[in-house]
């Protein structure tokens, strides 16, 4: 009697149990949708068209809830200024001020240009590489996400990446970077800072496709990486990139 | 055999004893866990997930078309490469909810100054003008419409696009000529500057007729045209907006 | 603003040229200088050891057991500055769970791990078991049960048992000794391999931690002994004393020759971060590398070595020297690492600039939580030598039977 009204009761959680799990089993059909084995994103930068008003600076940081102090950056503008005395000055340029405040006399610049930074989703990411616990990854459509919840803090891909495109978000306590805003470029939208460029510095799509603007952009430019030395395999190319970027 | 195990010293079976401990714990650990916790396939695809549902801030410049007009006339002039949300902020949430949440409707002048204000830095060609000299204190849109942003009357002045050049060269020995001494300017560059453009000189008598041994011209500094230079046209060697001689 | 951007907001103000706005944040602080510090001490000590038993230095037998016990706790406590440091400590465990086994840092993990478990506590295990059985039989607990457990409950004391034991620790000292060199390599490798950082980024990086670690593990064992024999109120052995003092000064010479070597090479090859990394050198590492790691840390104790052998000193004026040379040496070392983390951070990776870093009193990277880590291995130490007696023998047996 004892063991029977023990499997009564059991069966009693048991059934109940297993129809809810059925019905509360969260979809999967969203990811569905999007097959990342269709694209691989990449991204160019024109440094000619670059006016260096931070516009995508701010945009980043709204779009993707990135705190708005000055040590934490997805993406950002380098101001480039080569004097005739072949100095060469370079400043981080701040969107909160309006305008860019510093300027040079003309008699002394022989050239002067700005240069907008981000992860460059590597093809062959150091920070990958060094990661413990494998929180930092490379996607099917070749950008590199941090899973949050995985990240242990341990900063070592932030020493990894030869661009200084990382940050310990103060939030999460986590590693965190640009991610080509992934949550747009899956649902077919640009990143926001390719969205709001005023001039098309930056234009964005897949290195694959073969009527896109950005393959246009690698028709007909010559183009760089940033420390191509290293053999990180960057996704973004600039066009029209001095020799004094680094 | 039978005196095998007798003859293994007793700290050994001692030790044998932990050892089994441990590979128990880690074959526990390696196959009874649930695969959630261990499987990086899993964590890939749940980040992959996480990022894909971040919230959108900015609509994309196409979903504006929808209501508002002024997207094409913006589409037809000099702002056609702006997305909207570049001046008016963060739109998805009003595409989801127009009557109740409006975006940003920028009319201060430190709007437009912050793209439109002189630097050095920025590219040529793109119109630049100096904020506290060009009708200060009056509100840009006064003049100029943010969706077809043209001055009301073409600008005489080379200087409103080429503002770097014009400010070198009044800095400089040429402060005197004016652009259209050297330059032919067809009035068309000034409304499609980038399909026509203006010419420069093509010829080394060109500047001789200023600057050549048999020139009228007082005070110009004068050289022999058939042994200085070479080759080369003057402007090859001597920026004509800043001609300083070796 | 929250209190690390209030810092960062000051820093902002002290960087020279130009760095990238993410590089303002320095990641790997004091926490991690001291880590590699407590793992180096760790493979010197064990090295010492090692001289024992598979050179048969007889001078140094005398702080076998002592360089042993040094190494476990110093192991024991080096996790702790790493677990400190992380932004989410809690998860620390997926190290082991699922590591990423193209990282070094996942894969050193493992091989702290094997040389814990596997070398350090079967060496001392082997070495103590009899003596352990022994006093347990004559002590009163807790210490009784300690002892107990530790041995496994094992009973044989048997002259074939201790044979076995004594083969057993020759064998695992010859493993240890290409451990001891993995695990402190290691430490280098994952500094060394970083090739965006042209600091760190070197062949010789694993090599030079290795044998600065020696040099930092013999030096402690030197200042051990020479305080814990007269605390118990015996007599330092002059012989082991001077042949540690040897091994030391070999180990300082090849110490000096690779970092001497680097230097050299660096300044040779001329590449392109020779420019920013000098001026880091001179500007901002001018003190805790020219003055304390290279004059004070490797230069003063060396001709102090040199002198003492040259000299034939009287003996308290070769202890004096001797204690003043592995104090020095231990600054140098500490200095040697805080010159490879906190220097690695201390110029842009545009080459174009400098940033600062500072040292707070309290908080999680302040000194005073440094100061805590560098003693409590101490604390443990002290404690094991109260659980394992490195001097003592089991009362009860002759004399020629005391384990050494």
């Amino acid at each position: 009697m004892e063991r029977r009204r023990f499997v009564k009761k059991l069966l009693a959680f048991v059934i109940p149990g297993g129809i809810l799990g059925v019905i509360l089993k969260p979809s999967t059909a969203k990811a569905k949708d999007y097959d990342a084995t269709k694209h691989y994103y990449g991204m160019g930068i024109q440094v000619n068209k670059c006016i260096g008003c931070g516009r995508c600076v701010e945009a980043c940081k709204d779009e993707n809830g990135v705190s708005k102090e000055p040590f934490y950056f997805r993406t950002w503008v380098e101001r480039y200024t080569i004097k005739k005395n072949n100095e060469v000055i370079v400043q981080n340029i701040d969107p909160r001020i309006e305008g860019i405040r510093e300027s040079f006399g003309e008699r002394e610049i022989l050239r002067s240009f700005f240069v907008p930074k981000l992860c460059n989703q590597c093809d062959n990411p150091p920070c990958v590489q060094v990661c413990p616990v494998g929180a930092t990854f490379k996607t099917d459509d070749g950008v590199v996400l941090v899973d949050e919840n995985r990240c242990i803090g341990c900063r070592y891909c932030i020493q990894a990446c030869p661009y200084g495109a990382r940050y310990l978000n103060p939030v999460t306590e986590t590693a965190d970077k640009c991610t080509f805003c992934y949550h747009r470029i899956t649902k077919g939208l640009l990143p926001a800072c390719v969205e709001v460029c005023p001039t098309q510095a930056r234009i964005f799509g897949d290195v694959r496709g073969s009527a896109s603007p950005l393959t246009r952009f690698k028709r007909m430019n010559k183009l760089h990486v940033l420390k191509a030395s290293l053999n990180t395999e960057p996704k973004v190319s600039y066009s029209g990139l001095d020799g004094e970027v680094r | 055999m039978k005196n095998f195990f007798p003859s293994i010293p007793e700290a050994l079976k001692r030790l044998f004893v932990v050892l089994v401990v441990l590979v128990g714990g880690f074959l526990l650990v390696r196959f009874v866990l649930p695969a959630s916790l261990k499987d990086s396939s899993l964590h890939v695809k749940s980040t992959v997930e996480r990022e894909m549902e971040r919230p959108i801030r900015y609509a994309g410049s196409d979903v504006c078309a929808d209501c508002h007009d002024e997207y094409n006339v913006k589409q037809g002039g000099y702002h056609k490469n702006l997305s909207c949300e570049t001046c008016h902020g963060t739109a998805r949430e009003h595409s989801e909810n127009p009557a109740e949440v409006k975006p940003n409707l920028p009319r201060m002048r430190e709007f437009c100054v912050r793209c439109h204000a002189y630097n050095a830095s920025r590219p040529t060609g793109f119109p630049q003008i100096n904020p506290a000299a060009h009708n200060p204190l009056k509100p840009c849109i006064a003049c100029h419409k943010p969706h077809d942003p043209p001055p009301p009357t073409v600008p005489h002045e080379c200087q409103a696009c080429h503002a770097e050049i014009a400010r070198t060269k009044a800095v400089s020995p040429h402060i005197m000529l004016e652009c259209t001494t050297c330059h032919k300017v067809p009035h068309e560059h000034k409304v499609t500057p980038r399909l026509v453009k203006a010419t420069i000189p093509a010829e080394r008598e060109f500047c001789g007729t200023c600057h050549g041994k048999g020139s009228e011209v007082k005070e110009t500094p004068k050289i022999d045209l058939s042994t200085h230079g070479e080759k080369y046209l003057c402007w090859q060697c001597h920026y004509p907006h800043m001609p300083e001689v070796e | 603003m929250n209190p690390i951007s209030e810092k960062l907001v000051d820093l902002l103000k002290q960087v020279t040229g130009y760095i990238y706005p993410n590089e303002i944040e320095v990641h790997w602080g004091v926490l991690v200088v001291v880590y590699p510090y407590l793992t180096g001490l760790v493979a010197g000590a064990v090295i010492l050891a090692s001289l024992v038993k598979v050179f048969n230095i007889k001078e140094v037998q005398a702080v076998y057991r002592l360089s042993l016990l040094t190494a476990l706790a110093f192991l024991l406590i080096a996790p702790l500055p790493l677990l400190l440091h992380l932004g989410h400590p809690e998860r620390s465990y997926e190290i082991f769970l699922n590591p990423n086994f193209a990282s070094a840092m996942a894969m050193f993990g493992f091989v702290y791990a094997w040389y814990l478990m596997v070398v350090l506590l079967l060496e001392i295990w082997f070495t103590y078991r009899k003596d352990i059985i022994v006093w347990s039989q004559q002590e009163n607990p807790p210490m009784k049960w300690i002892h107990r457990i530790v041995s496994l409950f094992s009973t044989d004391v048997s002259d074939k048992s201790v044979e076995f034991d004594k083969k057993v620790v020759k064998g695992i000292t010859i493993i240890g000794i290409p451990s001891a060199f993995l695990l402190h390599g290691y430490v280098g490798f994952i500094f060394g391999s970083i090739k965006a950082n042209p600091w760190w980024n070197s062949v010789l990086m694993p090599i030079v931690f290795l044998f600065s670690a020696i040099v930092s593990g013999i030096a402690l064992v030197i200042i051990l002994y020479m305080v814990i024999i007269p605390f118990r109120g015996e007599k330092i052995d002059m012989k082991c004393l001077d042949k540690m003092a040897s091994y030391l000064f070999y180990a300082v010479i090849v110490d000096f020759s690779l970092e001497l070597l680097d230097f050299i090479h660096r300044l040779y090859q001329s590449e392109e971060s020779i420019k920013i990394l000098s001026e880091m050198v001179m500007n901002k590492l001018f003190i805790s590398l020219v003055i304390i790691q290279v004059l004070l840390g490797m230069l003063i104790p060396l001709a102090i070595i040199v002198g003492v052998k040259l000299f034939r000193f009287d003996e308290e004026l070769r202890k004096l020297l001797y204690f003043v040379s592995v104090i020095l040496i231990q600054l140098g070392i500490f200095a040697t690492r805080w010159n490879v983390v906190i220097g690695g951070q201390m110029f842009s990776k545009s080459f174009r600039g400098l940033t600062a870093y500072k040292t707070e009193l309290t908080g999680i990277e302040g000194l005073l939580m440094t100061l805590v880590l560098l003693v409590l291995p101490l604390v443990v130490l002290a404690v094991l030598l109260k659980i394992f007696p490195a001097w003592e023998t089991p009362k009860r047996n002759p004399v020629g039977e005391a384990a050494a």
